[in-house]
């Protein structure tokens, strides 16, 4: 192996496993705030919705995904 | 002469970014760290020798710890002196682990791990986590978060099986 790919190696390396920190469990205090919660206003996300809906000619995709048959 | 050593220092690259990721929870088998050493606010229990020591992670966040609360206490009434509930705070501000024991009143003793230290060694992979000791400290069972009834029956075949 000569010695470009050995520092791409290494810079790769430093590039993926840098980004490898997560927030603890027990440091979710904020995120496990009801303000973090994306659908914490349901008239205000089916407004959203709508909008997105009339402007876009686009619905759903928002949330979790049904059971892949792209039958809707 | 060879004044870089570039594969060295690859592979040290690459080492370090693995163990990086890596982390080391209690597990099923561990002994759990000496709980004094780690200066939890609250009162521990006198001793823990020989005893069945339930030790749980919880937060005035989480909504599965406070659904577990009541399950916890039904538990040491049910046991008594036999099984110690031990139930670790992990909240930064005391004063919130107050106001939810003030709405969430139990008898079993809470402490709190004001410096994180503690559970930082213990790494629980989410919260609620509860640890089963038997009386040489050891961990027997793990439970990883609250699942209602079903974690509730876990609990007791657990303690059970480690009075026998």
């Amino acid at each position: 192996m000569n010695r470009i790919a050995l520092i791409l190696l290494a810079v790769i390396t430093l590039a993926i496993t840098s980004g490898c920190v997560n927030v603890k469990p027990w440091q979710r205090e904020h995120l496990a705030d009801y303000t973090m919660q994306p659908d914490r206003d349901p008239l205000g996300t089916a407004q959203a919705e709508h909008i997105w809906f009339s402007r876009e000619e686009a619905s759903g995709g928002s949330g979790v995904g049904g059971g892949g048959c792209g039958c809707n | 002469m060879n004044i870089f050593p570039l594969k060295k220092i690859v592979l040290a690259t690459i080492l370090s970014g693995i163990f990086s990721c890596a982390h080391a929870a209690l597990k099923v088998g561990d002994t759990l760290p000496d709980l004094v050493s780690y200066k939890l606010e609250g009162k521990l229990p006198d001793s823990l020798k020989g005893k069945i020591v339930v030790v749980d992670f919880w937060a005035s966040w989480c909504l599965p710890c406070a659904e577990s609360f009541p399950v916890m206490d039904e538990l040491q009434k049910k046991y008594g002196d036999r099984v110690v509930i031990l139930a670790v705070n992990v909240d930064e501000k005391a004063a919130k682990m107050e106001k939810f024991l003030t709405k969430h009143p139990v008898t079993f003793t809470v402490v709190r791990d004001g410096s994180q230290k503690l559970v930082a060694a213990v790494e629980p992979e989410t919260m609620p986590t509860s640890f089963i000791l038997d009386g040489e400290g050891k961990v027997k069972f793990l439970h990883k978060g609250f699942h209602g009834d079903e974690t509730r029956q876990q609990y007791i075949s657990e303690i059970d099986s480690l009075l026998k």
